[in-house]
């Protein structure tokens, strides 16, 4: 560093050393100096408006015209259409079961992972053993993995001729189900996959938080005659509260745009009854071209996750005073 | 600790846990002998546990008679541009963390804003703007959207604020500019969360399924998650060729959550901590 020093100080662009704090020092910073945060800061600011803010204010202004695959051809073709895609949205049966379908699944799969990852999470902790730590890998492992390759796995499981699931509900006398292409139980596989994949990433953040959790709590607990359960529902539980709202609020986030599963599993059927809104926005975006109309459905699912999330914050505010 | 023996009996919570971990780790089992099981066993039933044959024809076919070897390359090279994104954002997170200037609090805002928009509201938007700069269906142009992410800035500048200022000032006093200490301080001294983000970047790179699905449209481009979820159209045809793709894309990734695992979990348990 001391080449440098004497190197920088003889080109002179930088100010004596000698001088007292370098705030003192920096009164009146040169251009250069001013310019410098923003050097280190605008490429990835500028790439983070360019996909992340935006595209917002894009999509609002696309919501308003009747863009398609035309359009992007030859802009002049596109007409200013004020609020009829909304209207369109709102009459359309298919926006609303696909609504419907969301709302089953989150009812299904967001109760389920946070009581699962919490069960799970507390469970991994009561021993720290070489076994169950090794078990904590395969808990991790869902969490790592492509949801594309996952769900080719789970669709040859399902198959309904050769598939393995079928194969064991005979094997205990149950009847074989047609687990993607019974509209009922199409809903029901895509949350089971869903559930299994997401319980590892939870799972990961609730056993982190419960390693913050003093030993000395159980200890007293235990001195007060707590047995395992009452510890776990008297110090564990209370204490992961927020990592637990943490994780209910984020797997909400997910579970309404929920997407993958059924893009890979079903493609939304049969007969759309695995149709989420995002895959409703997707297949009218990019399979039908109807860039003007996916974009009032973005709006309206990206409006309706904001107002969860900012209830649900709420509700959890008040309940803690 | 006391409550690890105080009653209870933890083989019980052992062998329960056993059982979910059995449960999750099944269908990679299924996958890999699914993989190698030539076709007429694949779709027997009742289904062979074991493989009474082994064959890795399916893993041949993906290469020669598909395109598994460009779809490979084209998901290494996403991974590789996306790890690019890394100094962009150490560099964004450094000056958030260490720097004053103007509107800095504003952009952080706005950076943490992001965090919060659903991707099914820039998914078209993004797609218009990649269009008209001419990068949809290029690889750049995949691998753009996910190049920052608002969260990896957030965790850059959480752990460099921990750096001491008096380092940087005795830097500074010595003449060194912002880029130097940048280089040469900043960086070695975030190794930790750098290696965190490098296995996080090359996770979600590798998985990366949305953008390429939107913006590939022919298959040079393709990637190995859009390849893959075009096999499943062939799903009564040929399930090994399904699982050999599915192991494909799986197996390196447990390799590297086998011998990273610390720094992933470390990874998303920060993710908690937002």
């Amino acid at each position: 560093m001391t080449q440098l020093t004497t190197w920088r100080r003889a080109e002179g662009s930088s100010p004596p050393a000698h001088t007292a704090t370098p705030r003192v020092r920096r009164g009146k910073p040169h251009l250069r100096q001013r310019l410098t945060p923003y050097v280190f800061v605008s490429p990835a600011f500028a790439c983070l408006l360019a996909v992340g803010i935006l595209p917002i204010a894009l999509a609002v202004l696309v919501s308003l015209t009747d863009l398609d695959v035309s359009g992007l051809a030859d802009w002049s073709g596109v007409h200013f259409v004020g609020l009829d895609n909304y209207r369109a949205l709102f009459a359309d049966r298919d926006f609303w079961a696909a609504l419907g379908n969301t709302a089953l699944f989150v009812l299904m799969g967001v109760p389920l992972v946070v009581v699962v990852s919490l069960a799970a999470a507390i469970a991994l902790n009561q021993s720290q053993s070489r076994f169950f730590r090794a078990l904590r890998t395969f808990y991790f492992v869902p969490a790592v993995t492509g949801i594309v390759a996952i769900s080719l796995i789970w669709a040859y499981l399902y198959n309904s001729q050769f598939g393995l699931l079928n194969h064991a509900l005979e094997a205990v006398g149950l009847p074989r189900q047609k687990w993607l292409t019974d509209p009922v139980m199409a809903k029901v596989s895509v949350v089971i996959v869903a559930i299994w994949r997401a319980i590892g990433l939870n799972t990961i953040i609730l056993l982190a938080a419960q390693q913050d959790i003093p030993g000395e709590y159980y200890e007293a607990a235990a001195l007060d005659g707590a047995g395992r359960w009452r510890q776990i529902f008297s110090v564990t539980v209370p204490l992961l509260r927020f990592a637990l709202m943490f994780v209910t609020v984020t797997t909400l986030i997910n579970w309404m745009q929920f997407f993958d599963e059924p893009y890979v599993l079903t493609q939304g059927g049969p007969l759309g009854a695995t149709t989420s809104v995002s895959l409703y926005i997707f297949q009218q975006g990019f399979q039908f071209n109807q860039f003007g109309f996916a974009s009032a459905a973005s709006l309206v699912l990206f409006v309706l996750i904001f107002v969860i999330t900012v209830v649900q914050l709420r509700l959890r505010k008040a309940s803690d005073v | 600790m006391s409550r690890r023996t105080s009653g209870g009996r933890p083989w019980i919570v052992g062998l329960v846990l056993g059982a979910g971990a059995l449960a999750t780790a099944f269908p990679f089992f299924w996958m890999i002998t699914g993989s190698v099981k030539p076709l007429g066993e694949a779709r027997t039933d009742p289904p062979t546990i074991i493989p009474r044959h082994v064959t890795f024809a399916s893993y041949r076919n993906l290469f020669e008679n598909l395109d598994f070897g460009t779809y490979l390359a084209n998901t290494l090279i996403v991974v590789l541009i996306d790890s690019a994104g890394l100094l962009l954002m150490a560099m964004a997170g450094y000056a958030f963390a260490k720097m004053r200037f103007r509107g800095r609090g504003a952009m952080f805002a706005l950076v943490l804003a992001t965090m919060m928009v659903p991707v099914q509201i820039t998914m078209i938007p993004t797609y218009l703007f990649l269009n008209s700069v001419h990068l949809t269906n290029t690889l750049l142009g995949i691998a753009f959207p996910t190049l920052v992410s608002a969260f990896s800035i957030f965790l850059f500048r959480q752990f460099m604020v921990t750096i001491p200022d008096e380092i940087l000032e005795a830097a500074r006093l010595d003449g060194a500019g912002e880029a130097r200490i940048f280089v040469r301080i900043v960086l070695p001294m975030s190794k930790p969360i750098l290696a965190v983000q490098a296995v996080l970047t090359f996770i979600a790179g590798w998985n990366s399924f949305l953008w390429p699905l939107v913006l590939a449209n022919d298959q040079t481009k393709y990637t190995l998650a859009v390849g893959l979820s075009l096999l499943n159209q062939q799903l009564s045809v040929n399930p090994p060729l399904q699982m050999a793709g599915a192991t494909l894309m799986i197996l390196p990734i447990l390799a590297v959550f086998a011998v990273l695992q610390k720094h992933v979990v470390r990874g998303f348990s920060m993710s908690g901590m937002k």
